[in-house]
Parts: C-alpha cells; structure tokens; sequence
C-alpha cells in the first residue's frame, strides 16, 4: 500500500498530466498553424478543461463506464477495497452512498475552512482604512475566492447530508445510480482546485459574481474560475438527478410521500431547482470564457477599454445578469432548503412533540422552490434593466415572504407546550432560527425597489445574505453534524466542547451581521479594499473592528468543532443506537450503519413524528416479526 | 388551547413591549447619513415602516421561542413527552393570508413610491456623466462645462445620462439615496433634487477592477447665486495657458485616479517630479523621462511599462481621445510638476 494507490492522489496526477498534455495541444495546434506557438490564456483554458478530464480518469471515477462500453462485467463492489484498510475507501471512488456522503462532507468542511480564511484576511485589511498588507488586487482576488468557494463549500455540504441521509430516511438500499454519485463528488474535486489555482494566474477581481466586462478583461486567474465552477455544476446536476430518482422510486413499502421525513421533502425541492436552474450559471460563464479566448461579443458592447483592442462588439452586459441571476438567486434556495428541512427535522426531537403542519412545511419548501424562479431580477433594480420591470419582480420577491413565514410560525407551533432538551444539536437549530429571522426580515426592505437603491451594493446586503446562509445553512449544518456524528461513527462528540462552540459562534455571528449592516446603513460599499472613515460620523472603523473580531470568533468555534470530531472518533463513549431517542429509520438501525444499511426490508407502520403517541413509524423485517 | 391561555396572555404583552423596544432600539442603532435629497425623504419614510414591522415579527418570534425555552424545557431527569398537537389548519391559514395581505400592501407602497423618486420634474437641468477607471466627469450641455466634480444648484431637479466607455460603474450618493448603474454601450438615467447645501461624494458602487474603492468624486450642492459664480469662473477659464490646459485635461480625462501629483503612489506611477527622472522600465531598461516618453507613454502606454506597475491598466486609446494640443498640454502641465 503505497501513497500512489491512494485514488485522490492518482487523481491529482491525472489532472496534472492532462493539464500539461492540455497546453502542449494547445501548442502544436497553434505551430501548425503558423501562429506564435505559446499563447498563455488559450493554453491554460483547454489545459485546465482536460484536467478536469485527467482526474476523473486518474481517480477512477470513470473506470466502471469504460469497461461496459468494451463490453466488459463490472460488479458493485461492497466493503472496503480487498488488502487495504478500511479508511482508504475514503480517498477512493467507492460507491456505497454513506461514504460518498462522508466524502462530501469531509471536503466541503475543507472548502469552508479554506473560503473562511480568504475571509479572515480581507477581514483583517478592512480593520483600518488604508490599505495595510493586501493589496488592491489581492484583496478583490479574495473576495471573490471567498464567495465562490463558500458556495462551493456549501453545495458539497448539502450533497453530503442530501447522500447520507435521503436513502437512510426512505429506507432505500443505496442511491437508484451509484456510479453517477461517486462522480457527481469526485468532479467537485479537481473544480475546486482549479479554482484556487486561479490565484496563481493572477486571480480575478469581479467577485464570484464575474460580471462581464470586467470579467471579458484582465487576468487568466477569471478562465480557471469559470472552469472550476462549471465542474462543480455539473456535479450539482448529476446530484439532483440522483436524489429525485432516489426519492420518487426507490421507496420502502408504505413510505408514502407525506410519509417521508422532513429533510426528505426539503432536499427533493433543492433538487427540483438544482436539476434546472444550474445549466444557466454554466452557460453565462462558458459565454464569457469564449468571449475571452475567441473573441465572440456575447456581452462587448463593442466600446474600447483600457488595456484592451476594441472586440467584436455588439452584445450586451445585462443579457449576462439575466442569465446569471437565473440561476444564481434559485441557488441561494439550494443552500437554505435543505438547512431549513435540517431544523424542521430536529425540533420534533428535542421537543418530543409531533412537527407541527407537516403538509404545510412540506408545501412551503416546494412554494419556495417554485416562487425562487421569478424573483431573479430582483438583484437588477438599479442595473439599467427596463425600469418597468422592477415592480413585478418587487411582488415575487415579497412573495417569498409568505412561505418562509409559514415554516417560522410552525418552528414556534413544534416548541410550544414541548418537553424541550437542549443538547449542541438542540442548541445550533435555535441558533439557525434565531439567525436566519435576522436574514428573513431584512429580505423585504432590499426586494421594495424604493428602499433597495440606496442600499443594493452595500454592507447592508452583505449582512443580509450572511444572514441567511448561516440561519439556512451554516448553524443548520452543524446542527447535522453533531447531531448525525454518532450515527456515521459510532461514537459520541464531547458535548462540553459542542456547546462551548455554540456559546462563541452564536452571539459573534449576531454581531458580525448586525454589523455589517450598520456600516451598510452608514454608506459602506460592498467589494472595496479601503473605505472612507469618516462614514457613520467617524465610528465606522470602530464597527469594522468588531466585525473582524466577531469573524475570527467564529473561526475558533469552528476549530473547536472539528478538533473535537477528530479526537471524538478515538476516545468518545460509544453511542449506541439512538441516543436521540428519535423516531426515524436511521437510528432504528446500528451506529455506524453497517454496510448493508437495512438486515431487512423496512416498513412503515406509522407517523414519522407522532412523539407522545405509542408506537413507531417504522419496523424491519416482516410483518410478523414486531 | 385553554389550558395555554395564561400563557399566551403573558406572551402576547411581551410581544407587544418587545417591539416598542426593538423599533426604538432599531431607530437609534441605525445611522443613516444625513437626508440631502427629495428622494432621500422618500425612501426613509418607507424605511422606518419596514423597520416597525421588523420590530414587530422578531418579537413575535423571538419572545415565543424564547418563552418555550424557559417555560417548556424539560426539568432534569424529565424523560416524558410533549403534548399531541399535529397542527391547527386555522392557524396556518392566517399565518399564510395576514403575511401575504402585509407585502402586497408593501408592494403597493413600495411601487407608489417609487414612482414618486424617479417622477420627472419641469425645469430638469441635465448633467452628462462618464464613469470610467477610475474616475468621473461632468459635462453640461447647458453650458458646455466639463469638471471633475458635479456643482448642482439646491432645490434644482438634475436628470443624470450617464455612460461608461469600459466596464459597469454605479452612481450612488448616501446622502441622496440615490443608485444607478452605468452600463457599456447605452446611456442610464436617475433623478434627483437636492435639498439640503454641503459636499457630498459619489462613490461607484459596483466593482470595477484595481481601484474601484477609489473611484469617487465631490457633488456640491450650492446656492443659485454660487452656482451662477461657479459657471462664470468656469466658462472665464483662459485656454492659452498650456499648463492650466493640462491640468483641466487631467482632471477631466480620469488621469489622477492613478497618477498623483503630490507623490503618493497610486496605480499608476506619480507625475510629482517626473520630468527628467530616470526611470527603470519592465524590461530592464532605463529611459530618461523627456517630452518624447511621455507622449509615448499616453498613446502607446504598454510599450515601455515602469518597473514595478502593472501593465495593460492605462487606457491605450488616449492617441485618439485626446487632440494634439491637449497632449502637448498635458505633457507642459506634468513638466511644471516639479
């Protein structure tokens, strides 16, 4: 057992291989036809798509698919790989979907850690005005490094629960397509890393959101970015088809839809939007890296700029908004479902009472889902886009309200008149309430076109939706991990250590999002390297610190969380099967959940949430046997 | 229910407290910059009716959550079950429709005044701008004024037209809570009327490259008579001076968003002491800084980049913007920088 037979490692050989082999076609191509053979930015475009390619081959991802096309048997393997040890499953392309959710757990954890550090650092800039130790470029490099891998971080968090956790719940054997699923995780990988390998090519400073023309210019660093995010779009859509076929076919006998748990219903409507939505963050940005590299005007208006020849023109910057948006305000739903079917899934457990309006919860996911879809212009009011359009996308957005509301006052409906307990998960839901009412109510001021001009652009929004992603999906999160942490290893996290991490992170979070909106409110712009610091009558500095201070408090909470996890699989007391007392199939069966997740055929027999009723809702085995 | 109804009567007064304190607390936590524009006045009126109904849903939230944590937490060693409510179709209908009544009032509201902010006004005085990297310029058609900074009148309606030759910018002044994009290849629009005299600063508010944080410009907002004084100044500025010529091209053309003139470095390198300076260039070369290089370097300025600047930043169209004496100018105007 070598490092080389690591799949992970072969994978990032493959990907440089093909990156080189990428760049020397490149090369030949250009000599035969006469051009100056190098050419960087044509070069590191077609390198770095074959190395997407290159390491999916080198991992193995593809290996299964290949062989049926020569016509050759390829069995599911189950267990660990012959004479190796049982963690090196993990590094692997295995097709069991608990470790496929364990593998996006680990790596989305890694991307949050990595995004968090970008931030921390231009946290740091700002803490005075003036630019200290990042530099102009460096720093609009890291914001956008920030935002997209975040993104990333958290796409591969909800596919980690989403992989986990829908088969278990359904009482399903695997996922309806394994091979897809050990692809959809293994094409986030070489994604990512193209997206920090922008830094070396001098990164790019549009923020994730690359708008062209801005992104039509400047530094190779924007064609790894969109390359990067391609692949992990594509892992979206692969995913989503998986966990919709899973959910509508792949059902035990009696688990009839309003019969599935919550989370269920939440990753199902996530996945509707994924599987329709994604493509058109692809396109725009494949738009715009052939703009680059052959010259097509897709969004060049055809007007000169510094530093660049005058291009073929005639398309139009807003048509890319358009697209953009399409996909990218849909997504913010993607983060937030399933954290929100997170918390509805948890209370009814830690208040030992029965959720309250499962259907309405259930609907209100696919309302949001649905509504999602016409509200993108809402991120255009001051674009220049047809003034006349601003009011009915102002009616959609405020729409969302009412869903969203829905699922707050059933939250309250569950904790009312329950025997509440209050362990980390228990604590990490009440956090995300407490967090996400702060991103919810803030949402109508920016959708009302009049109160948004003033302040689109700034801190105020990015309170807002720092808000949202850490009530709809970071406190969430971790609440799953604590919470499912016995389940996946078997043993308990120290719980002093979880609940410290809860008493830092919560009340700093609180204050960053307060904040960043009062500097919003004070005329703080979003995405600038150096403020003015006589804003908000000269205290403006004074909140930015605090800010930065908060943000590196939550930082240790996450530190603390994941040493904890580290030494709880070591030394942690044994869990036992339901440490939760919860109802739900997945604790009705061994910690860690064995290789075959169900010794026999599960069968509903009840409702999932009537805690406080006798009986269960489900049994295994057949009917006799309980 | 009625086994709750002592419950709910203490709740529903620390609701009704909760969100008299969170709406004065709201008011007074929130600075906003000072209300220097018609539309200004608009968008706050809204503003504080937005802030009392987030006053009052975190309240009802938070007072119930908090209420249950305290009330309905399970006393140690307590092992039993909550109550049996599955759920109240009542109530879900009226958390459904009361919310839904509140945004599409707040829509109408919202679309009324906004109709109001961006209403035009008679007697509009038009302003043309240009944002560029990384600054911006004034032209009056009126009078054919071009500056670097904006001058309005107080109480005088201003209809901005507004375009970028380069990359998206957007106009935004706090203190007249005003905000548009400027958008390559067509021509924007937004209204404002001053109310109130001072200095204020447009910021661009949309990312634009290098320097965006600084690409920023005065509006003053004087009297009528101080305006008229202004034009006057303006229009008498003699055009015979090669040197006061220059300095106006520089103003105007986005030169000293990146070259200062006081030393300080920029993103481009400083005009203070430049002639006859020796420079080390990219390549590795030295160029001794002569009127030859510098028109060199405004119409072709990647070919000799100075050692330590990034090249492709400047503009390489100034040979087509500019005319022949204003370059000549410009050049006279960086020789007086000494």
């Amino acid at each position: 057992m070598t490092l080389f037979s690591l799949g992970l490692v072969r994978g990032i050989i493959g990907q440089v291989i093909a990156f080189l082999a990428g760049m020397a076609l490149v090369v030949v191509i250009r000599a035969l036809m006469g051009l100056p053979a190098w050419a960087a930015e044509p070069a590191w475009v077609v390198g770095g798509l074959v190395s997407i390619v290159g390491f999916l081959v080198g991992v193995g991802a593809l290996s299964d698919w290949l062989k049926w096309i020569r016509g050759e048997e390829t069995p599911l393997r189950h267990g660990p790989p012959e004479g190796k040890p049982a963690w090196v499953r993990y590094f692997e392309v295995d097709y069991n979907h608990k470790v496929i959710g364990v593998q996006y757990t680990v790596w989305g954890l890694f991307l949050l850690m990595t995004g968090g550090f970008f931030a921390l650092a231009f946290r740091t800039e700002l803490v005075q005005a003036g630019i200290q130790f990042l530099g102009y470029d460096l720093f609009n490099s890291f914001i956008g490094l920030h935002g997209i891998v975040m993104i990333a971080a958290i796409l591969l968090g909800v596919g980690g629960m989403a992989n986990y956790l829908v088969p278990l719940m359904i009482g399903a054997e695997d996922m309806a397509f394994p091979r897809l699923n050990a692809l959809g995780f293994w094409i986030n990988v070489p994604g990512t890393l193209l997206i920090l390998l922008s830094l070396v090519v001098g990164g790019w400073d549009a923020g994730w959101t690359g708008y062209p023309p801005l992104s039509a210019r400047g530094p190779i660093g924007y064609q790894l970015f969109f390359l990067g995010v391609y692949a992990v779009g594509l892992s979206s859509i692969v995913g989503s088809i998986n966990l919709i076929v899973t959910t509508l076919r792949m059902r035990s006998k009696g688990m009839s839809l309003f019969r599935m748990p919550i989370f269920v219903w939440a990753v199902f409507a996530t996945s509707l939007i994924q599987l329709t939505a994604t493509q058109l963050i692809g396109l725009s940005f494949l738009m715009v890296l052939v703009e680059r590299v052959l010259g097509m005007g897709f969004f060049d208006p055809g007007v000169a700029g510094p530093g660049q020849q005058l291009m073929e023109g005639g398309g139009d910057p807003l048509l890319f908004q358009h697209l953009f948006w399409f996909y990218s305000h849909p997504a913010v739903y993607i983060f937030i479902l399933p954290g929100l079917g997170i918390i509805s899934e948890l209370l009814p457990v830690f208040a030992r009472k029965p959720l309250f309006g499962y259907k309405w919860i259930a609907m209100s996911s696919l309302a949001i889902a649905l509504v999602g879809f016409l509200v993108w212009a809402h991120h255009m009011f001051v674009s220049g886009m047809n003034p006349d359009l601003r009011i009915p996308f102002m009616f959609s957005t405020l729409l969302v309200a009412v869903p969203t509301g829905v699922k707050f006052f059933s939250w309250v409906g569950t904790l009312w008149g329950g025997k509440l307990h209050f362990p980390t998960p228990m604590l990490f839901v009440l956090g995300a309430i407490s967090v996400f009412l702060i991103g919810g109510l803030t949402g109508p001021m920016l959708a009302t076109v009049t109160t948004d001009i003033p302040l689109h652009d700034t801190y105020f929004v990015v309170g807002h939706f720092h808000a949202t992603m850490f009530g709809g999906f970071v406190f969430p999160f971790f609440a799953a991990l604590y919470y499912w942490y016995p389940k996946v290893t078997g043993r308990m996290y120290n719980e002093t250590l979880g609940k410290i991490h809860f008493w830092i992170m919560t009340p700093a979070f609180w204050v960053q999002t307060l904040g960043q909106m009062t500097t919003g409110m004070m005329g703080m712009r979003r995405r600038i390297a150096d403020y003015d610091p006589t804003l908000g009558a000269g205290n403006i500095e004074a909140v930015h610190l605090v800010i930065t201070l908060a943000g590196f408090a939550i930082a240790l909470g996450v530190v603390l969380m994941v040493y904890n996890f580290i030494q709880s699989a070591e030394v942690g007391a044994r869990a036992g099967v339901n440490p939760w007392r919860s109802r739900s199939p997945e604790w009705q069966i061994p910690s860690p959940v064995p290789e075959h997740s169900f010794p026999s055929p599960l069968r509903v027999v009840g409702e999932p949430y009537d805690y406080g009723r006798p009986g269960a809702y489900v049994a295994l085995g057949a009917a006799g046997d309980d | 229910m009625g086994k709750y109804r002592r419950h709910f009567t203490v709740v529903a007064v620390l609701v009704v407290l909760g969100t008299v304190f969170m709406d004065w607390l709201l008011r007074t936590v929130l600075y906003l910059p000072p209300e220097a524009s018609t539309q200004a006045r608009i968008v706050d009126g809204l503003l504080r009716i937005h802030i009392a109904l987030i006053a009052f849903f975190f309240s009802l939230i938070v007072v119930f959550v908090a209420y249950s944590v305290i009330v309905f937490r399970a006393r140690p060693g307590e092992e039993g079950d909550g109550d049996f409510i599955h759920g109240h179709t009542t109530l879900e209908i009226v958390w459904t429709a009361v919310p839904l009544v509140i945004v599409i009032v707040l829509g109408l509201i919202g679309a009324r005044t906004l109709n109001e902010m961006t209403a035009p006004q008679p007697n509009e005085m038009v302003i043309q701008v240009v944002g560029r990297q990384w600054s911006w310029t004034f032209t009056y058609p009126d009078t054919g004024i071009t500056s670097s900074e904006m001058v309005v009148p107080v109480d005088q309606p201003i209809l901005l037209k507004m375009e970028s030759p380069d990359v998206i910018h957007s106009f935004y002044v706090a203190e007249f809570r005003i905000k548009q994009d400027l958008v390559p290849g067509r021509v924007t629009e937004v209204r404002f009327t001053p109310t109130q005299t001072g200095v204020f600063l447009v910021r661009c508010a949309e990312l634009c490259g290098t320097a965006h944080a600084d690409m920023r410009a005065p509006v003053r907002v004087v009297t009528q008579e101080e305006y008229q004084a202004w034009v006057q100044e303006q229009s008498a500025q003699p055009a015979d001076d090669p040197v006061a010529l220059g300095q106006k091209v520089a103003e105007t053309q986005g030169c000293l968003a990146c070259h200062s003139i006081d030393g300080t470095r920029l993103v481009g390198p400083t005009w203070q002491g430049l002639f006859g300076k020796e420079e080390a260039l990219e390549d590795g070369r030295t160029v001794t800084v002569d009127e030859a290089y510098l028109y060199r370097a405004i119409v072709d300025p990647d070919a000799e980049i100075v050692a330590g600047f990034p090249p492709g930043v400047m503009p390489q169209n100034y040979g087509e913007v500019l005319s022949e004496e204003e370059i000549q100018a410009l050049i006279e105007y960086i020789k007086s920088l000494q």
